[in-house]
C-alpha cells in the first residue's frame, strides 16, 4: 500500500468524524446481568429438530420472512404487467438468490410445460428449424456465466427527485445469476445466418409475446440461450424453461419463455423498442437502441430499509456493475461528495457482473451522506444526477445511472436525499 | 524419409485425427440436432410486423368497425377516446407535449411508426385475450386508434395495400444511440478524490409515499 493510500484514509476517516478516541466505553463486566439466551436451555438446544425431507425443497429460516421481493402499486395499473423489487439491502456478495430476482413481466408468468415448449429459427437462414429442449440441451459447447440483468426503467423513479426510501426501490430492478446454456451462435450457425442477415428479433411464448431486435453483432458475440440459473432450472417467473442473455444490455431484450429467433434484414422497431425503452430527452427528441447500460453503483447499507443501529465499527457495502465490462473501482464518500475514498472489493470481478464493495467505518453518530460512484474498465466514471440530468433532461424514465445519496441521521435513520 | 512416405505418415495422422474427433463429434460443424421447421408452423408463430409493412396479412378495416371493437374490448382500460384510465396505457392526444414538464407518449405524439400498433395488438391485445383478433379486426383497430390521433379522416379504411401511406408525426424525432460521443465527458481519467466542494447542501428529501417498512419508528442506536 502506498504511502498515498494511508493518507487519503487518515483524510477520509477524519473527514467522516471518525477518528476520534473513546466513542465507545464498554459496560463494566458486574453491571451486566447475564443473558438468558445463554444461561437458559433454548428450545432448539433441548429438543429434536425437523427431521431430513421435512422440507423437500428448502427455503430460508422462519426468521427470514422479511426478505421479500416488493411491489409499489400505485407503480402500474395492474400486478400482470407490473414490477417488483430485489432486496438488494438484505443480500451480500454478487449472486442473487434465484427466488429473490426482481420480476417484470407484460401479461403475467407464463407457466409452460417444457415438454410443449419449441424453439423455432426462422428468417434469413440457411435452414428453417425447431428445437425441442432435449434438442438444445444436447448441443455441444455448454457454458456458464454470471451476469448483471438490470431493467432500464431502474431508479426511474429518481428523474425528478428523490422519491423512494429503500434501495430495494430504487435500485431494487437489478440481479446478478448463475446462467447455465449455450451460446446463441450455436444455433445460429446450427441453422446458418445468411449473409444479408444483420438483425435477429427474439420473441417470447407468454401472453405479451415479447420481442425485441437485437442487431446480429451482439447476438454472435456474447447472447446466451440459457436453461438454468444458479444451478437450477429458470424460475416460472424468469422465463422457464428457456430464456434468452443478453449480457450488459437492458433486461427488457434478455426476452424470457423464449420461443423464436427470426433472423432478418433490419430492425423491426416493435413497441418496447419505440413506444417503451426509448429515452425522451429535454429537446423532444428521443435516443432509440440505448441497449447498454451504464455503470452504476449503490450504497445497500446502510439504507433507508438497513438503517444503522450501532455506533463504533460498521460494514458498509453496496453493489456495482457496468454494461461495458467490469468495474474498475468503486469510491465512497461519507461527506456528500467533498472527500472519496476507493473502497474494497471483494469475491469476484467479472466482466458485465455485479461487483461486491466493502469499507470499514467506525461511526461516532455524527450525520453522514453517504455515496457510491463507480468507475469501470472503459474509464467511464459514473455521473452526479445533476450531470445526467444537464445532459438528458428529466423525462427519459430509462437509464438514470446517477450517483444516488443516503443521509444517514444521528439516530441512524437513513433516507433517500439529494444534495447540491 | 521419401516423399511419399512423409505423405503417407501425415494421412495415417489425420485419419487417426478424425477418427478421435468422430468420438467426441467435434470436427462435426453441424450437429443436426432440432429438425426443418414446416411451412404452416412458421406462418403460426412468424406473424411480426415491420415499418416497411413486411408481415402485414391480407385483410382491411374501417375507422367505423375499429369504434366498435375499441368500445367492446379496449375502452374499460384505455378509455373511451383512448384517454386511458387508471394507469392503463394512454393512446392518443399528448401532441406537442413532449417538451414539457408531463409528456404524454401516445400513438400520434410520440410513435414513429403505425406498424408498431397493429403489431403489438396482434401479438398482445387485448389484455388477457391476447391473439383473438382477425387480421380485419386488427385493421379496424389501427385504422380507429389513427383516427382518434386525427391522423386519418372517419371514412378512412386500413388495409395491407395502403398501411405504408400512413406515417407518424414524430417519426424524425428518434436517433440512434450516440452516448460514447454526446457524453463522452464521463469518461474521465482522474476522478477527484479529496476536497472536491467547499459546501454540501440537502437540495431535496424522499417523498410521495411511505413505503419503507417502520419507516415511522426511528431505529434504535445504541
Amino acid at each position: 500500500m502506498s504511502d498515498n493510500t494511508a493518507l487519503d484514509r487518515r483524510n477520509f476517516m477524519r473527514v467522516a468524524g471518525l477518528a476520534g478516541a473513546g466513542l465507545a466505553v464498554p459496560a463494566l463486566a458486574q453491571e451486566r446481568k447475564p443473558e438468558s439466551v445463554i444461561t437458559e436451555v433454548q428450545d432448539w438446544a433441548r429438543n429434536l429438530g425437523d427431521g431430513v425431507q421435512a422440507h423437500p425443497y428448502g427455503k430460508p429460516s422462519d426468521y427470514e420472512k422479511h426478505v421479500v421481493r416488493r411491489d409499489v402499486e400505485w407503480l402500474t395499473a395492474g400486478r400482470e404487467s407490473s414490477v417488483n423489487f430485489t432486496p438488494l439491502h438484505e443480500l451480500d456478495g454478487i449472486i442473487t438468490p434465484s427466488g429473490l430476482c426482481f420480476e417484470r413481466h407484460h401479461s403475467g408468468v407464463a407457466n409452460i410445460d417444457p415438454a410443449k415448449h419449441r424453439l423455432m429459427l426462422n428468417g434469413l437462414l440457411d435452414r428453417q428449424l425447431v428445437f425441442t429442449m432435449d434438442d438444445i440441451k444436447r448441443f455441444p459447447g455448454r457454458i456458464n456465466k454470471a451476469y448483471f440483468l438490470e431493467c432500464a426503467a431502474n431508479s426511474g423513479m429518481e428523474w425528478r427527485g428523490a422519491q423512494l426510501n429503500g434501495c430495494q426501490f430504487t435500485h431494487g430492478m437489478v440481479h446478478n445469476v448463475w446462467y447455465t446454456g449455450i451460446p446463441l451462435k450455436t444455433l445460429l450457425d446450427e441453422a446458418g445466418v445468411k449473409a444479408n442477415g444483420k438483425w435477429i428479433l427474439a420473441e417470447g411464448a407468454d401472453a405479451a409475446g415479447m420481442t425485441r431486435s437485437i442487431p446480429i453483432e451482439k447476438a454472435l458475440k456474447d447472447c446466451m440461450v440459457a436453461w438454468a440459473m444458479n444451478g437450477e432450472a429458470l424460475r416460472p417467473e424468469q422465463g422457464y424453461p428457456l430464456r434468452l442473455v443478453v449480457p450488459g444490455w437492458e433486461g427488457n431484450m434478455w426476452v424470457k419463455w423464449l420461443r423464436r429467433i427470426e433472423v432478418g434484414d433490419q430492425p423491426w422497431h416493435h413497441r418496447e423498442e419505440t413506444s417503451k425503452y426509448t429515452d425522451l430527452l429535454a429537446d423532444g427528441r428521443s435516443r432509440r437502441f440505448t441497449w447498454i447500460m451504464d455503470a452504476k453503483s449503490i450504497v445497500t447499507n446502510p439504507s433507508p430499509q438497513a438503517p444503522l443501529k450501532h455506533k463504533g465499527p460498521n460494514v458498509l457495502t453496496g453493489i456495482a456493475w457496468s454494461g461495458r465490462g467490469s468495474v474498475a473501482r468503486v469510491d465512497v464518500t461519507t461527506d456528500g461528495g467533498k472527500n472519496w475514498r476507493t473502497a474494497r472489493l471483494d469475491g469476484p470481478v467479472m466482466p458485465l457482473s455485479l461487483a461486491r464493495f466493502y469499507v470499514d467505518i467506525d461511526w461516532n453518530g455524527q450525520e453522514m451522506l453517504i455515496q457510491s460512484r463507480v468507475m469501470d474498465s472503459s474509464g467511464y466514471v459514473q455521473p452526479t444526477k445533476d450531470e445526467l440530468r444537464k445532459v438528458r433532461g428529466v423525462n427519459s424514465i430509462y437509464h438514470n445511472n446517477g450517483i444516488h445519496t443516503w443521509l444517514v441521521r444521528a439516530n441512524g435513520e437513513t433516507e433517500n436525499v439529494e444534495i447540491s | 524419409m521419401s516423399k511419399s512416405v512423409k505423405v503417407l505418415a501425415l494421412s495415417a495422422l489425420l485419419v487417426a485425427a478424425l477418427a478421435a474427433g468422430a468420438a467426441f463429434g467435434q470436427c462435426k460443424k453441424k450437429t443436426g440436432l432440432g429438425r426443418d421447421a414446416l411451412s404452416e408452423e412458421i406462418a403460426a408463430w412468424d406473424r411480426d410486423i415491420r415499418p416497411d409493412g413486411v408481415g402485414l396479412p391480407p385483410g382491411k378495416g374501417s375507422v367505423k368497425e375499429g369504434e366498435v371493437i375499441f368500445q367492446e374490448q379496449c375502452a374499460a382500460c384505455h378509455g373511451e377516446f383512448g384517454e386511458g384510465r387508471d394507469r392503463w396505457p394512454v393512446l392518443a392526444g399528448g401532441h406537442g407535449s413532449l417538451k414539457s414538464e408531463g409528456p404524454e407518449k401516445t400513438i400520434g405524439s410520440f410513435w414513429p411508426f403505425a406498424s408498431t400498433t397493429f403489431d403489438y395488438i396482434r401479438r398482445a391485445m387485448p389484455f388477457g385475450n391476447a391473439q383473438s383478433l382477425t387480421p380485419d379486426q386488427t385493421y379496424a383497430l389501427t385504422a380507429y386508434l389513427l383516427q382518434l390521433n386525427d391522423l386519418v379522416k372517419e371514412d378512412f379504411v386500413l388495409s395491407r395495400e395502403n398501411f405504408a401511406t400512413v406515417r407518424l408525426p414524430n417519426e424524425a424525432n428518434f436517433f440512434d444511440d450516440d452516448r460514447e460521443t454526446s457524453e463522452k465527458h464521463f469518461w474521465k481519467k482522474n476522478p477527484c478524490m479529496t476536497n472536491c466542494k467547499a459546501a454540501v447542501k440537502i437540495t431535496g428529501h424522499a417523498r410521495v409515499i411511505d413505503v419503507t417498512p417502520d419507516s415511522k419508528d426511528g431505529p434504535k442506536v445504541d
